[in-house]
C-alpha cells in the first residue's frame, strides 16, 4: 500500500531508497548485587575505553566531512567521559554498594540530566541530551548490545528514526545514505542543522515515520516539498527520478555561483538577499551565498511561548544575525504580528477583517512598550553589523514619521544610559498597502529605502483575501495593476537617491525576475534555496532588454498577458 | 595553595567551546584545581560541573590551584582565559 507522510523540509534534495530503520536498541537492564567490586570497576572502565575510541574515530570523522564545528560537539562527549565528577561516583558506587556498573552508572547520569534540564537556559538543557547520547553509548557496551552503526551500511538506504542524535547524524555513511526521515524535530533541530550542512535530503517531523514505515520499504524523501512517500508506484518514482536528476544538475551549476556577485549579462550589480526567521537559519543563507538579510522576521522571536520575550533574549538574536552576516547588510522587520499570526498572551480581541485590522505597527505604535523593548533590543545590537530597520504594515506618512520618532527618542534613551548605538542605521518601510505605493514620492524624501512585501500588496490591490480558496483566481502577481504600483515606488525611491526591495515571493519568482529587473529593482529577498537558481537566471538576462520588456508588459491588460510575453522573450 | 579571582567579561560567560578548553587545559595539570562562583565551588577538571555553574557575563570568578604545579597552572588558566577572551 502507498501512501504520504507529510512533515517539514528540513534539507532540499530527492532521496529514493529501501528504507533503515535505525531505531533504539533495547538497554533496559536489572540492578543487581556484584560479589568483586573491583572486577565491576574494571568491566565499567573497559566499556569507558571502547565509548572513548569510538568517538574518537567519530570526531576525527566530523572533523574532515563537517568541520570543527561539528567535531567540537564530539570533543564535548569526550570530555564528559573522562570527566571526573561523573566517573568518580560511579566508580564509588560500584565499590561501596556492589550495585553493577549498569545500575551505577545510569543513576549517577540520570542525577545530571535531571539536574541540566532543570536549568532556566536552552543552552544547558540541550547538554543534558548530550549526557543522554554519550552515558547511552557506555551502556550498550556494558550490556553488549550492538550499537546501531549507521557508518556500516553497505547498500543505499534512506534512515528512518525517531529523531537523530548528533553522533547518529555524523555517523552516517554519505555513501550509501541517501536521506532521513524522522518522527519529531522541526527546521532548527539539530539533526535538520547536521542534514543541511552534509547537504542529504531531509524530512522531519513527520510524527509517524518510525510506525508506518518497515524495513526494506521503498521510500522517497521530497525534502523540497516536505513529504514522504511509502512504497510509492512505478509511475511515481520515475516521475520522482526525473525530478532527482534535474535537481542534481541545477545544483551543480548553481553551486559555481556561491561566491559570485549577482550581476546582468551587461554588467549591472543587483543584490540577492534571504529571508529569514531565527538565527538557525544563516547557516542557509552562507551556503546559498546570499549576499544580504533582506528580511529577517522578528514575530517566531515571540510565537510558540506564553509571554513576550525580554529585552536581553532579543537582543542575542539579533546580535547574532548581525553579526553572522559579517558586516553584510541586515533588514530587520520589526514586529508584525496580527492578521494571520496571533499571540494568544496578548489577549487581543478576535475581529472580523484580521487583515485589514489591529496588526502590525497599528499595534506597536498603541502598545509602545512592547514597541520599546524591541526597538532597544535592536539598537543595542547594532554595533555589531549592518542594521536596516524596517516598519511593517505602514498606511501613511503619520505613521512612520510616529515610529521613526520613537525609533530615535529610544536612541537618545540608550546613549544617555551610555550604550553605544550605530550612527549609520538605515529606518525604511514595508510597502504592502497601496496607498503608500501611491504616496511613496513622499514617503521617498523620509525613509531610506523600501521594501515591497508583494504577498500582502497583491491582496489589497486586488481585494481577495489570500486565506480564501474561492477567490485564489485573484492572487495575480503579474497583473499590471500590480506592476505599476511596483514601478511607481521605485521610481520614486530613485529619483531621491533611495533604494528598493522586494522580499515577498514575488521575488524570487522566474516569471516576476525578468520583469523587476526591468522595472530597475535594486534588492531581491527570497527563502534561501531560490538565491542560486535566481543568480543563474539574471546572470543570463540583459538588463536593456528586460527594460524594454518591463515597458511592454506595462502596457498590456490581464496577469495572462503578462505571463505569456516574458515567456516569449526569455523563451520559457 | 594559589588563587586569584577574574571577572567575566565574555558577553555568553562561560558556555560551550569556552568551557571545553578551560576544562582540557586544567586536566592537564596534577594540581587540584577549583573554581568558584557565587560561593559554588566545582572542579575546574569536570566539564559539567563548570557548565553547572552558569557564569554569565560579569561573574567574578576565583580560581584555586593547590600541588605540585600549581603556579604553573594558574599561569596557564590565566592565559586561556584571555587568550578566548573571557577575562
Amino acid at each position: 500500500m502507498s501512501s504520504v507522510l507529510k512533515g517539514i523540509a528540513a534539507s532540499s534534495g530527492i532521496a529514493i531508497a529501501k528504507a533503515y530503520r535505525l531505531v533504539e536498541p533495547d538497554l533496559s537492564f536489572e540492578q543487581t548485587k556484584v560479589e568483586h567490586a573491583d572486577q565491576e570497576v574494571q568491566r565499567f572502565q573497559d566499556a569507558l575505553q571502547t565509548s572513548k575510541n569510538e568517538l574518537e574515530v567519530i570526531r576525527d570523522r566530523a572533523r574532515t566531512e563537517l568541520g570543527e564545528d561539528k567535531a567540537q560537539i564530539f570533543e564535548a562527549h569526550l570530555l564528559v567521559l573522562s570527566d571526573p565528577e561523573l566517573i568518580s561516583p560511579i566508580e564509588d558506587k560500584i565499590n561501596q554498594e556492589h550495585v553493577n556498573a549498569e545500575a551505577a552508572l545510569k543513576e549517577t547520569a540520570d542525577m545530571f540530566v535531571t539536574m541540566f534540564e532543570q536549568m532556566d537556559n536552552e543552552y544547558m538543557k540541550e547538554r543534558a541530551a548530550d549526557i543522554r547520547d554519550v552515558t547511552k553509548r557506555v551502556l550498550s557496551h556494558l550490556l553488549g548490545v550492538k550499537v546501531l552503526n549507521p557508518s556500516m551500511i553497505s547498500e543505499e538506504v534512506v534512515v528512518i528514526a525517531e529523531d537523530l542524535t548528533p553522533s547518529d547524524t555524523a555517523q552516517l555513511n554519505r555513501e550509501f545514505v541517501k536521506g532521513f526521515t524522522t518522527n519529531i524535530g522541526g527546521r532548527t533541530s539539530h539533526s535538520a542543522i547536521m542534514a543541511r550542512s552534509m547537504e542529504i535530503p531531509a524530512v522531519v517531523g513527520t510524527k509517524e515515520a518510525t510506525v508506518t514505515i518497515e524495513n526494506g520499504d521503498m521510500v522517497i524523501v521530497d525534502g523540497l516539498n516536505g513529504e514522504v512517500h511509502v512504497n510509492p508506484t512505478d509511475e511515481l518514482i520515475s516521475q520522482y527520478e526525473k525530478k532527482a536528476a534535474d535537481f542534481a544538475d541545477q545544483k551543480a551549476e548553481w553551486a559555481k555561483l556561491v561566491d559570485e556577485k549577482t550581476v546582468t549579462a551587461d554588467g549591472r550589480h543587483v543584490e540577492l538577499a534571504a529571508n529569514i526567521g531565527t538565527p538557525g537559519d544563516l547557516e542557509g543563507v552562507t551556503n546559498n551565498g546570499g549576499e544580504a538579510i533582506g528580511l529577517y522576521r522578528t514575530e517566531f522571536l515571540y510565537m510558540g511561548r506564553t509571554e513576550l520575550p525580554s529585552e536581553a533574549e532579543q537582543f542575542e538574536s539579533y546580535k547574532a544575525v548581525l553579526e553572522g552576516m559579517k558586516g553584510k547588510p541586515v533588514v530587520v522587520r520589526t514586529l508584525d504580528i496580527g492578521g494571520d499570526k496571533e499571540l494568544p498572551y496578548l489577549n487581543l480581541p478576535e475581529e472580523m477583517n484580521p487583515f485589514l485590522g489591529f496588526r502590525a505597527i497599528r499595534l506597536c505604535l498603541e502598545e509602545t512598550d512592547l514597541f520599546r523593548t524591541q526597538l532597544r533590543a535592536l539598537l543595542r545590537a547594532s554595533t555589531y553589523g549592518n542594521l536596516k530597520v524596517m516598519f511593517p504594515m505602514i498606511s501613511n506618512l503619520d505613521e512612520f514619521r510616529s515610529a521613526k520618532a520613537l525609533l530615535l527618542e529610544v536612541k537618545e534613551e540608550l546613549i544617555q544610559e551610555g550604550v553605544e548605538v550605530s550612527d549609520s542605521i538605515e529606518v525604511g518601510i514595508m510597502v504592502e498597502i497601496p496607498s503608500t505605493a501611491v504616496m511613496a514620492d513622499q514617503f521617498a524624501k523620509e525613509v531610506d529605502f523600501f521594501s515591497i512585501g508583494t504577498n500582502d500588496l497583491i491582496q489589497y490591490t486586488m481585494a481577495a483575501d489570500r486565506m480564501n480558496e474561492r477567490v485564489s483566481y485573484l492572487y495575480q502577481p503579474y497583473n499590471p495593476a500590480i506592476l505599476r504600483l511596483i514601478k511607481m515606488v521605485i521610481d520614486a525611491s530613485h529619483k531621491e537617491g533611495k533604494w528598493t526591495g522586494m522580499c515577498g515571493e514575488m521575488a524570487g519568482d522566474e516569471i516576476a525576475i525578468p520583469i523587476l529587473l526591468g522595472l530597475g529593482l535594486d534588492e531581491f529577498s527570497m527563502s534561501a534555496t531560490s538565491i542560486l537558481p535566481a543568480r543563474t537566471q539574471i546572470k543570463q538576462l540583459s538588463d536593456d532588454k528586460m527594460k524594454a520588456l518591463a515597458e511592454h508588459v506595462l502596457t498590456l491588460g490581464t496577469n495572462d498577458e503578462v505571463i505569456e510575453a516574458v515567456k516569449k522573450e526569455i523563451n520559457l | 595553595m594559589t588563587q586569584k579571582t577574574f571577572t567575566v567579561t565574555a558577553e555568553t560567560g562561560i558556555h560551550a567551546r569556552p568551557a571545553t578548553i578551560l576544562v582540557q587545559n586544567a586536566s592537564k595539570f596534577d594540581s587540584d584545581i577549583q573554581l568558584e562562583y557565587k560561593g559554588k565551588k566545582v572542579n575546574l577538571k569536570s566539564i559539567m560541573g563548570v557548565m553547572s555553574l552558569g557564569v554569565g557575563k560579569d561573574a567574578e570568578i576565583t580560581i584555586y590551584a593547590d600541588g605540585s604545579d600549581e603556579e604553573e597552572a594558574l599561569a596557564s588558566l590565566e592565559e586561556t582565559l584571555k587568550n578566548e577572551g573571557l577575562a
